[in-house]
């Protein structure tokens, strides 16, 4: 089937135009049926995706700028369509999640379409334009709609994005000149025997590694984050952390791993060990957090963190059993989808209790269990995947991470392990807070969860659970691509 | 062929016409004099098959002073059609937006069309004492235009403009009577073959370019641009960043470097330092600027400094990302003084930064807001735009010369992106909350909404950055064989 992913590509673009002919009340209406289309093209791509043939499929490859070696080429992997899949469930749940204009909307699907894009271009020029086209909706999302202190935080947001973005195009300007092409196929072929020759290596990996780090966004460079997740609206905050994190990690398992494959190995122990520090530091900011977003926003590095542990593990590794290499990654995948999911249930609950009593402050709620046992219910489902209950889908992927790392890169892993405590004891602090103990004044007038905001958390919840019992299906979608990145690593 | 030559006629035949027919038909004969022009630009543009367009071939040649050998000759290929396509565009916008200027009609649109006219001459001519006359053409009626219908400290703006141009044209004037002597030829195309002495070559060369590049804004010669841009009118900001500026550069890369093209390899990296400075300092200025037409000014120097970046390559790929960049910056600084002169200042009657950030403008004038979104992530290069994909050009033609430069230019983007950036919040998204709008004080102000022809002219702007962004083979293929084909490459 030609033309699918294209398809995937132009469907929210031609929605955002379309909005502007629609009548302006029912803009989220109008959106959600291009979500629908967008999800039926993507589950059309899997009926046509073959999970055991290996490499990019469904390719698609017209001349663009030839001058400069720029192609529209695009095509999905395993992890290609994972993400894909991702997107199209994440971004009709952010829609549910709050009210909108039309305004509102149009830029949602803007930024749904510059995910797919991301997600599937196989070409850095077309993939960096995809990739910078998410930066102006976010920031205007954040910048008109969002709390407090939006201003500061649109514009940290902005420039640290911007900043990362120019180095990694400098970076592979560099590449670029030195190897004339830039495709990403060809590139990561290069890759073994060395890339780029003296100190232009160096300087083109620490250019790509700070674009992708401040978008992930990996410790040390993380510090736009709780600004942004904080202020920004419910739904913008859901599409924030569960598929712009995403880009970072897709563009170091894409292009960072594949491209310097030797450079890592060299600087192994210190990504290894930023990694830690995402992991271990950020859940103990989250504990020191009294506003309940920035706390999940930091639990978000965490979590990203874990990701990041298990790439460099099997990336760094100089020699490594293969079993272990594709259990980390497949850790690494599952964390993926699962962060996702997880990490944007999470937001909207909290955006739930937020519209209730109009504060995040964790000291001022409390008893709420006494009145709104569902969504308490609820809430500890979520808070139980995110901190890896068995079970529940956030489990499989950091049991997969910590068992790969470990026969890899045990004494980081060992460190690691602190994390999820910390993770643990913050989830179970805030629990008891919220939920138990008397009444509290904020929360006395308080609803449960109402028909509509059950339905909108329905299918991610579903997922969890069936993501956490038999993790089988998910496995099936990328186990050739992990078999195949890990051997071309090993 | 011989159609592109009718820009000029009909461009300065509608100039004398609508000075003889009632005034109340003065704007429309300005319209359709400008869109005959664009027409004939892009029917040349597809009619023109690619190849003929590799060498600067002549089309029309009448003598004129036989003795002193000058002639009318007029000459064409793939440089100066993009040129002439963007001074169309940028004609017909600059038309659109003066649609409401009552005070003393018939002259405004004869000096808007006067100057049209020059531009278009300047572009077509092959022979230098043609190239010359309709270089100092143009400046007596930008003088008249801004002088008579400008704003602040319009005399002085206007008085600095022309005396810098004037400074400029004398270096000119030398460097063509140098030429002359030595040849006896004016014809460009015969003098691109003479072999200069090395000698004179070092000399001349710098005295041509300087003379040309004062036009282009280039530092430390770049002081007159900010100044004249906020004296202007709309149009005449329009004009003079979208055309006008393009002229110093485009005669730079015809006239200097193609006549001597030793003396230019003697100097160019002189020019690739100046162009870096300019890149880096108009920005930073910008970023300094209260008032939003002198942060345009400002950017325009800096987006200017891109275009000598790229000359100063002297290969193929640069030079080709100049030309391409003359197209986009013409475009994007024409819209953006459209927004800030025409929609913004027409109805606040102020462009103070600090004031227009308590007025919530986006709430006001959403079309303007979204017109300024798009000039914005344009003009600091946001993929897509036709900002970047000259931008990148240029930066990989620069790497394969000036590793050093692309380096600090891409310190240059980052600026650029927070400069923007600030102007952007401050003058449509300032921090005030919709509740506290405390506005307009023109009593009028809601019956001024955006009228349909600000919005023509905007689309028309927006649609030739968005294409040639997106596709930017349209031009490159034109261009580069004909920068090919010219012999200061190295």
């Amino acid at each position: 089937m030609v033309g699918l992913v294209s398809g995937l590509i132009i469907i929210p673009l031609v929605g955002a135009l379309a909005l502007f002919a629609a009548p302006a009340r029912n803009a989220r209406l109008f959106a959600l049926l291009f979500n629908t289309v967008a999800a039926l093209n993507a589950l059309l791509l899997c009926r046509h995706f073959d999970v055991r043939a290996s490499g990019v499929q469904l390719v698609e490859r017209h001349a663009w700028i030839p001058a400069i070696g720029a192609e529209y080429l695009v095509g999905i992997d395993g992890l290609s369509l994972l993400l894909v899949l991702l997107t199209s469930l994440i971004v009709p749940f952010a829609f549910l999640a709050q009210r909108m204009d039309r305004g509102f909307c149009a830029l949602m699907l803007v930024m749904q379409s510059a995910l797919y894009g991301t997600f599937t271009a196989q070409n850095f020029v077309l993939w960096f334009l995809f990739y910078e086209m998410t930066l102006i909706p976010a920031f205007l999302l954040i910048k008109i709609w969002g709390g407090e202190n939006r201003d500061r935080a649109a514009t940290k947001f902005f420039l640290y994005t911007f900043l990362g973005s120019v180095a990694m195009l400098l970076g592979f300007l560099g590449i670029y000149l030195a190897r004339g092409s830039f495709d990403f196929a060809t590139l990561a072929s290069y890759g073994k025997n060395g890339l780029l020759t003296g100190k232009l290596v160096w300087l083109a990996f620490a250019g790509i590694f700070f674009g992708l780090a401040v978008k992930v966004p990996l410790f040390p460079f993380h510090t736009w984050l709780p600004d942004a997740y904080e202020s920004a609206p419910t739904g913008v905050a859901m599409v924030l952390t569960g598929l712009l994190s995403k880009m970072g990690i897709y563009g170091f398992v894409r292009l960072l791993l594949p491209l310097f494959p030797n450079e890592i190995r060299i600087i192994g122990p210190w990504l290894l060990a930023l990694a830690i520090c995402s992991i271990v530091f950020a859940p103990l900011a989250a504990w020191a957090q009294s506003d309940l977003k920035r706390m999940v926003a930091y639990l978000s590095v965490n979590h990203l963190g874990y990701c990041m542990l298990g790439l460099f593990a099997v990336a760094a590794s100089p020699v490594g059993a293969a079993i272990d290499s594709q259990a980390a990654l497949s850790g690494v995948f599952m964390q993926i989808f699962n962060h996702g999911i997880t990490a944007a249930a999470l937001f909207y609950l909290v955006g739930l209790l937020e519209q209730r009593c109009g504060h995040r402050s964790i000291d001022r709620f409390g008893g709420l269990m006494q009145r709104t046992p569902v969504l308490c219910g609820w809430m500890s489902v979520v808070m139980f995947s995110s901190l890896g209950l068995p079970g529940l889908n956030g489990f499989i992927g950091e049991f997969l991470i910590f068992k790969g790392s470990f026969g890899i890169a045990a004494p980081f892993t060992a460190i690691a392990i602190i994390g999820l405590l910390v993770t643990a004891i913050v989830f179970m602090r805030t629990m008891q807070t919220l939920f138990s103990g008397p009444l509290a004044e904020s929360c006395a007038a308080f609803p449960d969860l109402l028909a509509r905001e059950k339905i909108a958390i329905i299918p991610v919840t579903l997922l969890m659970f069936a993501i956490g019992l038999a993790p089988q299906f998910m496995f099936n979608i990328f186990n050739t691509t992990v078999t195949q990145m890990a051997r071309l690593w090993a | 062929m011989l159609m592109i030559a009718w820009t000029i006629y009909v461009t300065f035949a509608g100039a004398v016409v609508l000075l003889f027919l009632p005034s109340i038909a003065t704007r429309w004969i300005a319209l359709t004099t400008t869109i005959a022009g664009l027409a004939l630009d892009i029917i040349a543009f597809v009619r023109t098959p690619v190849a003929d367009l590799a060498h600067f071939a002549t089309i029309i040649s009448v003598p004129w002073v036989p003795s002193l050998g000058m002639n009318y000759h007029l000459a064409v290929d793939g440089v100066t059609l993009t040129m002439v396509l963007v001074t169309g565009i940028s004609a017909v916008s600059t038309v659109l937006f003066s649609w409401d200027v009552d005070y003393r009609q018939r002259e405004f649109f004869f000096w808007l069309l006067l100057v049209v006219g020059g531009c278009y001459g300047v572009f077509l001519s092959a022979d230098l004492f043609l190239l010359f006359a309709f270089y100092e053409l143009v400046i007596v009626p930008k003088y008249f235009l801004i002088a008579i219908f400008g704003s602040t400290n319009k005399e002085y703006g206007a008085m600095k403009l022309t005396l810098y141009s004037f400074f400029g044209g004398m270096f000119v004037f030398a460097g063509i009577l140098v030429a002359y002597v030595t040849t006896g030829s004016l014809d460009l195309n015969q003098l691109s073959q003479f072999q200069f002495s090395p000698e004179l070559q070092s000399w001349a060369f710098p005295v041509l370019f300087i003379g040309f590049a004062v036009l282009a804004g280039i530092w430390p010669l770049h002081t007159w641009a900010p100044t004249g841009h906020v004296a202007a009118p709309t149009a005449g900001s329009m004009l003079l960043a979208g055309i006008v500026m393009k002229l110093g550069a485009y005669a730079g890369l015809r006239v200097a470097m193609n006549l001597f093209p030793e003396g230019f390899h003697m100097w160019s990296k002189w020019i690739a330092v100046l162009a870096v400075i300019g890149i880096v300092y108009g920005a930073a200025v910008a970023l300094r600027q209260h008032d939003l037409k002198f942060v345009i000014g400002y950017s325009s120097v800096s987006h200017m400094g891109f275009v000598l970046l790229g000359l100063a390559t002297a290969n193929a790929l640069g030079v080709s990302g100049a030309v391409l960049q003359m197209f986009s910056h013409g475009v994007i600084a024409a819209l953006l003084f459209a927004v800030a002169g025409r929609m913004i200042y027409r109805r606040t009657h102020t462009r103070e930064l600090d004031a227009l950030s308590g007025m919530n403008l986006s709430r006001a004038m959403p079309f303007a807001a979204f017109t300024f979104v798009i000039a914005a992530a344009a003009s600091m290069g946001i993929p897509g735009f036709s900002g970047f994909a000259a931008e990148i050009t240029i930066l990989i033609g620069a790497w394969k010369t000036y590793p050093i430069a692309v380096w600090i230019t891409g310190a240059g983007m980052v600026l650029v992106a927070a400069f923007t950036l600030r102007a952007l919040v401050k003058s449509f998204f300032g921090a005030v909350r919709a509740q506290t709008v405390s506005v307009p004080t023109d009593a009028d102000w809601t019956e001024q909404s955006i009228t349909l022809a600000e919005k023509c002219g905007a689309c028309l702007l927006i649609f030739a950055t968005l294409a040639v962004g997106l596709y930017p083979k349209i031009l490159l293929d034109r261009i580069m064989p004909a920068v090919e084909a010219m012999r200061f490459l190295k």
